[in-house]
C-alpha cells in the first residue's frame, strides 16, 4: 500500500532541549494512524512539523511522494489539542474566514458550510457568537472547519475531548466515513479504547524517539506471549492444578464466569502448540473456556514505555 | 483573496466594529474640546476671585497709585497703628497687608517695604505691587534730580520688530507659538496613537493566544503573515479614525474662517489691512488663522502620516512580540518599559529642547534616532527642517522597522505557541535562536 505521508529522520531542537530525534513514520493511504506517546514525548512537535508550523532542524517530510511545501497546507486539515475560536465573532463569519484561509472561495465555503451545518443541525447558530455556545458546541464548529476543505490528510489531536458520549460518537462516525471516502487520518490521543476501536496503524513515541510503529495486528502478534486463558470444570481442582503446574507455565486467571471453575493462564513455550494444550486439557477436564490472550494497545503502551524507561 | 488580505480585513472589521472604537472616534474630539473649555473656564474662575489687600502707608503718598483692579481691592489702613492693622487683617481674613514705612531716602525705602500674609502671596500680585511702587519711586527720583517727567515720557521709544523671511513674506510673532502648538500637538497625538493602537495589536495577539485559536490559524498561514496582517489591519482602523478627525477638524476650520470672515489665502493686502486695524480680539484671531493657513499644512499632514505609520509600525511590532510572549495582559507590564521610555523621552525632548531650539544638536540627534524620531521630527517640521535631514530620518526609521519586524516575528513565532511560561528577557533572547 502506498504511503500518503512519510516523515524521514525528523529532528527538532529547542535550544538545548531535543523535542524530536530522528523520528520516521510512514502513514499508509486510507489508514487511521494512531500517534501515541506520553505527555511531552514530542507528538505535538511532530504534528506541527507535518503542518509546517515548525520546521525540522534535520529530516524531511513527504506528502503524496512530494517534499512538503507551503501549497500542501490546503491538503491538510488539523484539529489541534489546544483549540478555540474568536469569542466575539459570529459563528458563521469565522467559519467562513477560517475556510477562506484554507483556500476556499467565499461561495464554495458558504455552500459547504451550509451542508455541514444542516447535517449537524446547527444552522441556527450561524449568527450566534462563540461565547454564547457551550464548549461542545464550539468543538463541532471546529470539527467542521477542519474537514471543510476536504483535505487528503486529517490530523486530529485529542478530537473527543470536550464532547459528550453521544456527540463523540457522531464525530467518530464522521471520521470513519471520511476515511471510507479516501481521507487518511492521523489520530493522537491518550484514550486507548478509541485507538483500539479506530486505528489500524500506530506509532509510539517516547522521550522524543519513536520506539514502535506498524500495523496494529502485526504489533499485537509481536506482543502476544503465547498465553491462553482456560476455564476447566473438574472434581479435583487442586490435583489438576498440580499436574498442570508440573507440565506448563501456569498462573491463576481472573475472569467472570457463572460456574465455579478452575481459572488459569497458561503460557506455552515455542515447542508446544495450542492444539496440544487443548488435547491435553480435554483429557483431564471439561474445557468451558479456551482463548488466546491478545495484549490490548493499552498494555502494549504501558509495557513498552516502562521497558523504555 | 490572498490570506494577508483576509487577515487584514478581519482585523480591520474587528477593530472598527468594536464599540469603544466608535465611541472614541466621535466622542474624543468632543472630549478634547470639552477639556479645553473646562480648563479655560477654570482659569477664569480662579481670576474672578477678588482679593483684598490692606495698605499701611506711613509716607501717605502711595494710596492714590494703588487703583483697584479686577482682581485686587486695596483698602487704606494707614489711620491705624501697624499692630492694629495686622490684627484687623487677620480678623477680617484679608489677603495680606502691605507695609510701606517712612524712611528718609527712596533707596532705603525701596528695600524696607514688607508684605504680611498668612500664606505665601501670589507672585503676579507681588509683581504688580512691586511695579507700582518702583514706577512711583523712579518718578520721584527723576523729579528730585530735576528732570521733566513729560520729557522723559515722550522720549521713551517703543520697539516692535517686524518678522519677515528672505522671500519677503511677513509673519507675526504669533507664528512661532502656532508652530509650537502644531508640532507639539502632532507629536503628542502620535504618542497617544502609538500607545492606543499598539495596545490594540497586543490585545489582539493575546486574545488569539488565550482563545487557543492561534494554532488553527497558523496551520493555514505563516505567523509573520498573521502578525503583519494584524498590524496592518489595526493601522487601517487608526487611519480611518485619523481621517475622520481631520475631516471634522477641516470642517471646524472652515466654519471658523467663515465666521471671522477672512480669505483662506494669506495675501499681503489682507495683512496690511489687518495691521492698520485697531488691536482687538477679532484681529488677533484673524492673524492666528492666517498663521495657521500659512503653515505648510500639506507637508505637515503628509509627514504626520509618514511618521505616524512609521512610528506605529516600529512600536506595534514590539507590542505584537510582547503580546506573543505573555499569556495575559497583566503579564505584559514588565515589558512595557522599552516602549514607554523612548516615547516619554521623545515627548520631553520635544517639549523642552525642540521648542527652545528646533535646530540644535539635541533636537537634531533625537529626530534621527528611530525610536524617538517620529515624535521629535514631527515637532521640528513646522519650524522648517532641511529635506535631507527628513530623508535620513525616514531612511533610518524604515531600516529599523524592517529589523524590528524581523526580530518581533521571531519572538512572535515562538511565543504564540508557548503557554504557561512567564518569560524573562533572557528567555526571549533564547527564542531568537530557535
Amino acid at each position: 500500500m502506498a504511503n500518503l505521508l512519510e516523515v524521514q529522520q525528523a529532528t527538532k531542537r529547542f535550544g538545548d532541549f531535543t523535542a524530536l530525534q530522528e523520528v520516521s513514520i510512514r502513514v499508509p493511504k486510507g489508514s487511521i494512524f494512531g500517534l501515541l506517546g506520553p505527555n511531552g514525548a514530542g507528538k505535538t512537535t511532530l504534528i506541527r512539523i507535518i503542518n509546517q508550523i515548525t520546521l525540522p532542524d534535520q529530516g524531511s517530510v513527504y506528502l503524496d511522494n512530494e517534499l512538503l511545501k507551503p501549497e500542501h497546507i490546503k491538503d491538510i486539515g488539523y484539529l489541534p489539542e489546544e483549540r478555540g475560536l474568536y469569542k466575539s465573532m459570529k459563528v458563521g463569519e469565522q467559519a467562513l474566514y477560517l475556510a477562506q484561509l484554507k483556500g476556499l472561495s467565499k461561495k464554495e465555503a458558504k455552500e459547504r458550510l451550509k451542508y455541514w451545518f444542516d447535517k449537524f443541525e446547527i444552522t441556527h447558530w450561524w449568527n450566534k457568537k462563540i461565547q454564547e455556545l457551550s464548549k461542545g458546541m464550539a468543538q463541532k464548529v471546529q470539527f467542521i472547519v477542519t474537514i471543510l476543505h476536504r483535505p487528503k490528510l486529517l490530523i486530529f489531536d485529542e478530537p473527543f475531548s470536550g464532547f459528550d458520549p453521544i456527540n463523540a460518537n457522531v464525530i467518530k462516525d464522521e471520521i470513519l466515513q471520511l476515511r471510507d471516502e479516501g481521507a487518511t487520518v492521523i489520530f493522537s490521543t491518550h484514550r486507548m479504547e478509541s485507538v483500539e476501536e479506530l486505528c489500524d496503524h500506530i506509532a509510539l513515541i517516547n522521550k522524543s524517539k519513536k520506539i514502535l510503529e506498524g500495523k496494529v495486528s502485526d504489533i499485537k502478534r509481536e506482543f502476544k506471549s503465547n498465553t491462553f486463558e482456560v476455564g476447566l470444570l473438574t472434581e479435583n481442582s487442586n490435583g489438576l492444578y498440580d499436574t498442570l503446574k508440573d507440565k506448563f507455565n501456569v498462573a491463576p486467571a481472573d475472569f467472570k464466569t457463572i460456574d465455579d471453575q478452575l481459572k488459569l493462564k497458561i503460557t506455552l513455550d515455542q515447542n508446544t502448540s495450542s492444539n496440544q494444550l487443548l488435547t491435553f486439557l480435554s483429557e483431564k477436564a471439561q474445557v468451558v473456556r479456551f482463548n488466546e490472550v491478545i495484549p490490548s494497545i493499552n498494555e502494549i503502551f504501558i509495557k513498552t514505555i516502562t521497558e523504555n524507561e | 483573496m490572498s490570506n494577508l488580505k483576509l487577515i487584514i480585513k478581519r482585523e480591520f472589521i474587528a477593530r472598527v466594529r468594536n464599540k469603544t472604537f466608535v465611541v472614541m472616534t466621535f466622542l474624543s474630539p468632543l472630549i478634547f474640546v470639552g477639556m479645553i473649555s473646562l480648563i479655560t473656564w477654570l482659569a477664569t474662575l480662579n481670576n474672578d476671585e477678588v482679593r483684598e489687600v490692606a495698605l499701611f502707608d506711613e509716607t501717605g503718598t502711595f494710596m492714590s497709585d494703588f487703583k483697584d483692579s479686577d482682581n485686587i481691592d486695596y483698602i487704606d489702613y494707614s489711620s491705624l497703628t501697624l499692630n492694629e492693622a495686622k490684627d484687623s487683617v487677620v480678623a477680617k481674613k484679608l489677603y495680606g497687608l502691605l507695609y510701606i514705612p517712612n524712611k528718609g531716602s527712596n533707596r532705603v525705602l525701596a528695600e524696607s517695604i514688607q508684605f504680611y500674609a498668612e500664606e505665601a502671596p501670589n507672585i503676579s500680585i507681588l509683581n504688580d505691587i512691586e511695579e507700582i511702587i518702583a514706577s512711583k519711586l523712579t518718578n520721584q527720583n527723576f523729579e528730585e534730580k530735576g528732570l521733566d517727567l513729560n520729557v522723559i515720557e515722550n522720549s521713551r521709544a517703543k520697539v516692535s520688530i517686524q518678522i519677515e523671511n528672505f522671500s519677503g513674506e511677513k509673519t507675526s510673532k504669533m507664528a512661532n507659538y502656532v508652530k509650537m502648538f502644531f508640532g507639539g500637538a502632532a507629536g503628542y497625538f502620535l504618542m497617544m496613537f502609538i500607545i492606543i493602537y499598539g495596545n490594540m495589536v497586543m490585545r489582539s495577539v493575546i486574545e488569539e493566544k488565550s482563545n487557543r485559536i492561534i494554532e488553527i490559524i497558523i496551520s493555514s498561514v505563516k505567523p509573520l503573515q498573521l502578525m503583519m496582517g494584524k498590524i496592518l489591519g489595526t493601522s487601517f482602523a487608526g487611519i480611518l479614525q485619523f481621517a475622520i478627525w481631520v475631516i471634522l477638524g477641516a470642517v471646524l476650520l472652515v466654519v471658523a474662517t467663515s465666521v471671522f470672515g477672512i480669505e483662506p489665502q494669506p495675501t499681503g493686502v489682507g495683512l496690511e489691512q489687518s495691521m492698520m486695524m485697531q488691536e482687538n480680539n477679532q484681529e488677533e484671531i484673524q492673524l492666528l488663522l492666517q498663521d495657521i493657513l500659512k503653515l505648510p499644512l500639506g507637508t505637515l499632514v503628509i509627514s504626520f502620516l509618514i511618521y505616524f505609520i512609521g512610528g506605529y509600525f516600529l512600536y506595534s511590532s514590539i507590542y505584537a512580540a510582547i503580546g506573543a510572549a505573555v499569556d495575559s495582559e497583566t503579564d505584559s507590564q514588565q515589558f512595557m518599559l522599552p516602549i514607554i521610555l523612548p516615547l516619554m523621552l521623545g515627548i520631553y525632548v520635544g517639549f523642552f529642547s525642540v521648542i527652545e531650539n528646533p535646530h540644535g544638536t539635541v533636537s537634531t540627534v533625537f529626530s534621527m534616532i528611530p525610536l524617538t524620531s517620529p515624535i521629535v521630527m514631527l515637532m521640528r517640521i513646522p519650524f522648517g527642517v532641511p529635506w535631507w535631514e527628513v530623508v535620513i530620518s525616514i531612511f533610518l526609521l524604515v531600516g529599523s522597522i524592517i529589523f524590528m519586524i524581523w526580530l518581533a516575528g521571531k519572538i512572535y513565532k515562538v511565543g504564540i505557541l508557548m503557554y504557561g511560561k512567564k518569560p524573562s528577557y533572557k528567555e526571549l533572547f533564547k527564542w531568537l535562536r530557535y
